[in-house]
């Protein structure tokens, strides 16, 4: 077995065993209700972690806007459930979810596309806040975005609910900043490991893949990629979309656990996106395994501190994340460390060493 | 008429987005880093402005003047404590995040101290409004302060930086700190003053800010940090003149999508601009054009 096949199996058997363990603890009355509503999150948070490792990590260009990928994969999935559960009440849920995935896919993966070809000819911290922008817009032309659906045909408008047109007010899809309400719940935490199970598979196979390798130069050194004659638009394209893509996912999956979907900033804005750069940068860049348990465990600890010290549980998450950063990162922290294990594996030698010569 | 009235609103939203983003364009130019925590630091500002003025009852000069200290006394210690330990890593993104942990810190500290709701904030500025072209133009005293502070700060900051030796260590640090350290220069120290400088423009625009939109919440920093941040990649970043334009036509651009398009599609159309201008020219409005040698 090869060291990259292995290490795989390690990262697709961890979320299997957390699967289990979490089904077990579910099946035995151990789990809050608070924790149990965090399950389908967590594999949202997972899958976007995942997604913008292939851009951050592997790519090695800073997207601030990926939350707004995600954004667009929930708003059609939803925009298209609904109108299925309206139009098409005897479609079958799964099949009703397995389309609304595709849709949504297929749809922030255009988005990753058609952004991508203008911004990925920008640099570092510029590339960063165009994607920003980007992710900002969609947010924002969400909010205003009135559509709805009834015998006349499509009603559309960008200004208020009553500039549609419509008799019955009941057939709004999507209502400006009140958003979709009343998407079928057609996600549960299996389906949500599922994906995220397949998430995992995709993008460890795309970067042990000749691509992968190939996305992999185009990081760590652009004209040298570019003069061995690797199209360097393309492959960074095709990162770029797939991640969105990925994104698009984690939104259909994040729409279908809720009734109601609205594009806040909470949930969409730059805030999001920032956090899911944390759970990247923390976990590790180009380490897949790392960004997706950081991604759960970052996603636990408010909820696990609001048991202990529910007021100044937020503090202490930003203290944690500051002091992560410094112990991971600086180069003081580092040489310490190293340090530190060099002692303690001299140590064990020496024991061992000394057991041996009794 | 309201055309005019529009322009000066805009200028003058443009004069606190300035003031904000010439704290980030100084401290990228010289420790090549997003402060996100920066837009925090407004925050704080208008909370200690709040606290003097509101709650003990200071003259309001006092109150700029003890947030314009706090600012400053706020911004070295958070670049000695969360940034310099980072300065040397591997990844420039380290001290990014770190950054966004700072900002979450600010943001939870203050939400324990003041609570969630908003705070109505006194105007420090108590100057008539004037009336121009038998009132159909009635600019406000705060507008009037706004622009005429960001005015003297610009050309006190200019005078600073091209006039004086601490000004011309801090071009050299951010030119190269290598070669910099060979000249003599106190590469920490001139990156501290840097931090420093930053935080107390922040501190007056934070205060101004609150004048104009007297709400203040823990959050309030943040949005205006974001669109100050975009205002000094729209004019360049690490140019101080750039974040200068770039401040003023960002708040103009804003006002008038405001008055004109839609006050919803505001963002939007901020952003969008944003954009076509990076794409047109990546590097911003007055940015260098930096070639990359193999």
């Amino acid at each position: 077995m090869s060291k990259t096949l292995r290490s795989n199996i390690i990262t697709v058997g961890l979320v299997f065993i957390a699967y289990i363990g979490a089904q077990i603890l579910i099946a035995t009355g151990s789990i809050s209700s608070l924790m149990k509503g965090l399950l389908v999150p967590l594999c949202v948070y997972a899958i976007l972690a995942v997604s913008l490792n292939l851009t951050v990590g592997i790519l090695g260009e800073l997207s601030l806007g990926h939350a707004g990928f995600m954004c667009i994969g929930a708003f059609s999935s939803a925009f298209f459930s609904k109108c299925m559960k309206m139009f098409v009440p005897d479609m079958p849920g799964a099949l009703r979810f397995f389309l609304a995935l595709v849709i949504g896919a297929a749809l922030a993966g255009l988005f990753g596309i058609l952004i991508g070809i203008p911004v990925l000819r920008l640099k570092g911290d510029y590339l960063a806040i165009v994607t920003l922008a980007f992710g900002e817009i969609i947010k924002n032309i969400i909010n205003i975005l009135y559509l709805g659906i009834d015998e006349e045909g499509v009603h559309f408008s960008l200004k208020s609910s009553l500039d549609l047109n419509m008799a019955d007010s009941e057939k709004i899809i999507i209502n400006g900043a009140m958003g979709i309400t009343g998407t079928p719940n057609d996600s549960n935490f299996t389906i949500g490991v599922v994906l995220l199970i397949l998430t995992l598979i995709i993008v460890l196979n795309l970067i042990h893949s000749r691509d992968g390798r190939a996305i992999m130069s185009i990081r760590d050194n652009t004209i040298a990629a570019e003069s061995v004659g690797i199209p360097v638009t393309r492959y960074k394209l095709m990162a770029f979309s797939i991640s969105a893509a990925l994104a698009g996912v984690a939104g259909v999956l994040y729409a279908h656990n809720l009734s109601t979907l609205t594009a806040l900033p909470k949930n969409f804005g730059y805030n999001m996106s920032i956090m899911i750069l944390v759970f990247v940068v923390l976990g590790g860049m180009g380490n897949i395994r790392g960004s997706m348990i950081a991604a759960v465990i970052l996603t636990l600890l408010p909820e696990l501190l609001r048991g202990v010290v529910s007021d100044y549980r937020m503090l202490i998450y930003a203290i944690i994340l500051i002091v992560m950063m410094l112990f991971n990162w600086a180069p003081k922290c580092i040489e310490w460390r190293k340090k530190a294990t060099a002692s303690v594996k001299a140590r064990l030698q020496k024991k061992s060493a000394a057991k041996e010569v009794e | 008429m309201s055309f005019i009235t529009y322009l000066i609103n805009g200028i003058s939203l443009g004069s606190v987005y300035a003031l904000i983003a010439l704290g980030y364009t100084m401290v990228y130019g010289i420790a090549k880093m997003l402060n996100f925590a920066h837009g925090d630091v407004i925050m704080v500002g208008g909370f200690t402005c709040y606290t003097i003025c509101s709650t003990i009852g200071l003259p309001p000069l006092l109150g700029v003047l003890v947030s314009v200290i706090v600012c400053t006394v706020l911004g070295i210690v958070i670049e000695k404590i969360a940034y310099k330990p980072l300065r040397r890593a591997s990844s420039p993104l380290a001290v990014l995040i770190t950054a966004i942990g700072v900002s979450y810190l600010l943001q939870n500290v203050a939400l324990l101290i003041f609570g969630a709701n908003a705070k109505s904030f006194t105007s420090v500025v108590n100057l008539q409004a004037v009336t121009l072209a038998d009132g159909q133009i009635v600019i406000s005293g705060e507008t009037i302060v706004t622009i005429v502070s960001c005015v003297i700060i610009m050309v006190l900051l200019m005078l600073f930086i091209n006039k004086t030796k601490v000004g011309q260590a801090m071009l050299a640090v951010s030119e190269d700190k290598g070669a910099a350290q060979l000249m003599g220069i106190n590469v920490n120290g001139t990156i501290s003053l840097t931090f420093a400088i930053g935080s107390a423009l922040a501190a007056i625009a934070g205060v101004l800010l609150c004048s104009a939109y007297p709400s203040l919440t823990p959050y309030t920093g943040s949005m205006p940090g974001i669109k100050a941040f975009v205002a000094a990649v729209f004019g360049g970043i690490g140019s101080i003149p750039g974040a200068f334009i770039g401040g003023i036509l960002l708040g103009v651009i804003q006002i008038f999508s405001q008055a004109y398009i839609s006050s919803q599609m505001a963002d939007a159309i901020v952003f969008a601009v944003l954009i076509i201008v990076l794409l047109v020219k990546p590097t911003g409005l007055l940015g260098k054009n930096i070639q990359e040698k193999v």
